[in-house]
């Protein structure tokens, strides 16, 4: 296995204030790995998803990012033109509200076709034919294809946002907390949506979840946060079947089976 | 090393912080080699550690100390000492398990459940079709349940879709834990059948059975585990 890491982090740290949000925090993520960090809420999990992304500037630490000629590039240290390429193409965010990563006024074809005008098409009846397949491919009926998105469901909505990340096919996507406030038999359908999308697509994906149902059927490996600091991680059945931690402990008990 | 699995000194116990840091050793000091293409049954009474064994070779309990040897093609890895990424690549090419639970997503059909194991080792969708089909026909699974998810299905039929998944990656190495504890006589004997088939292609077994039954028909060999802690 001579594969390199497509995001090298190295001792993360981010105050807000005299509040640590989290610090010290080190990983390597692989080509179509699927990391979950887990915590209850207010232990930095997501903004340590916002310092990865490059949506917020950690104090200190780095994170870097392979790109497709093979090199790592600080993400926080590159330019701004260079950054918002890279957010454009190479990676994604899919927020927990879909309301904050999507564009509600604007169609839900218009959504999807965006990103791929911002990477450079500009042949309309290619991005209109992208844009249909990528809605089959999240099971949104094409028909839909002119409808904004502020009359879709929830759950339709997130599964849009979805579809308008993976049409730029990124490397990379970070997902908050991406089942969120959906209804269970929804947020099923989309498991299986990710599962399969990360498998076919050799995704690699940070996911942000209290949900350790959800980390156990979507995530290889795990990130146990507390206070801002990682205090556990493994193969994710190796935290969740053999927790050492004894706070990792105590949400493995608190689950309601 | 010519066997597939080789245990050296392997200790693991659990600290339950919740229960004021209570320590109970479950494994003290194991040493256990499996040849290939043998099938190893692990006995001893409940507590024993017979699971505890199962899962540490899986990767899924992390031992204490020790080394956990598992050959991989013409490779040999350390499962106590892998790092994630290893221990997902060694289950893909060279581990099958079955556990007691049916852990998966909700609302897939079972057919696609089954496929999935083949799917992540590299088999075409219509390969991988036709190995699912043909194993839950092999277990009694009726056709018209495989386009249903198994939540609903009974106890016994979630256990054969789990042994069936377990299977269909036709690993080298099988990893059961209890695969018949819920499952009539016509099933017991279907999975028997399908375990010889298994060894018949060349793989290596190791299980807890308690079915006495069962046990008798697939053993090579039995270890009791109380007694490998006594000596």
């Amino acid at each position: 296995m001579i594969e390199l890491p497509l995001l090298r982090v190295t001792g993360l740290a981010k105050t807000f204030g005299r509040l640590r949000a989290c610090h010290g925090v080190n990983f390597e993520l692989f080509p179509g790995e699927v990391l979950g960090i887990v915590g209850e809420s207010g232990s930095g999990k997501t903004t340590l998803l916002r310092c990865l992304a490059a949506e917020l500037e950690p104090d200190e630490g780095s994170v870097e990012f392979r790109n497709v000629e093979g090199e790592l590039e600080d993400v926080h240290r590159m330019s701004e033109a260079r950054r918002r390429f890279l957010q454009r193409t190479q990676w994604g965010i899919v927020h927990q509200n879909p309301r904050d990563g999507l564009r509600m006024r604007v169609s839900a074809g218009g959504n999807v076709g965006e990103r791929l005008m911002a990477a450079g098409e500009r042949h309309y009846g290619r991005i209109r034919a992208e844009a249909v397949a990528w809605l089959d491919c999240v099971e949104l009926d094409p028909v839909r294809i002119d409808d904004l998105p502020l009359l879709f469901s929830g759950g339709m909505q997130q599964r849009l946002q979805i579809a308008r990340i993976l049409v730029s096919r990124p490397r990379l996507v970070f997902l908050d907390e991406p089942t969120g406030g959906l209804d269970v038999s929804v947020q099923a359908r989309l498991l299986d949506m990710l599962r399969r999308l990360a498998r076919d697509l050799d995704l690699a994906a940070v996911i942000v979840t209290h949900d350790l149902g959800v980390a156990r059927l979507l995530t290889d490996r795990l990130m146990v946060m507390r206070r801002g600091e990682v205090v556990e991680e493994g193969l994710t059945d190796q935290v969740l079947d053999d927790p050492h931690d004894a706070y990792t402990q105590l949400l493995v008990a608190s689950v309601i089976a | 090393m010519s066997a597939a699995i080789e245990i050296l000194g392997l200790e693991k116990s659990f600290i339950l912080h919740l229960r004021a840091g209570t320590r109970l050793g479950v494994l003290r000091g194991l040493n256990l080699t499996v040849e290939a293409g043998e099938c190893l049954v692990l006995r001893g009474a409940s507590g024993a550690g017979k699971s505890t064994v199962l899962r540490c070779i899986y990767g899924n309990y992390r031992p204490d100390a020790g080394r956990i040897f598992v050959r991989m093609g013409a490779g040999i890895v350390d499962m106590a000492a892998a790092k994630p990424r290893e221990i997902l690549a060694l289950r893909r090419m060279a581990l099958g398990y079955v556990s007691q639970f049916l852990r998966v997503v909700p609302r897939v059909p079972a057919i696609a459940l089954v496929m999935e194991p083949a799917l992540e080792r590299g088999a075409t969708e219509a390969e991988a079709r036709e190995r699912a089909a043909a194993l839950l026909f092999r277990l009694n699974i009726p056709p018209k349940l495989w386009d249903l998810p198994p939540a609903t299905f009974s106890g016994g039929e979630q256990q054969r879709i789990n042994i069936a998944r377990g299977l269909v990656g036709q690993q080298p190495i099988l990893l059961l834990d209890e695969p018949t504890a819920s499952l009539d006589a016509e099933n017991r004997a279907a999975v028997i059948e399908l375990l010889r088939e298994a060894r018949g292609r060349g793989a290596t077994v190791v299980g807890v059975f308690h079915d006495r039954e069962v046990r008798d028909a697939v053993a090579t060999r039995t270890i009791d585990l109380a007694a490998e802690k006594a000596a």
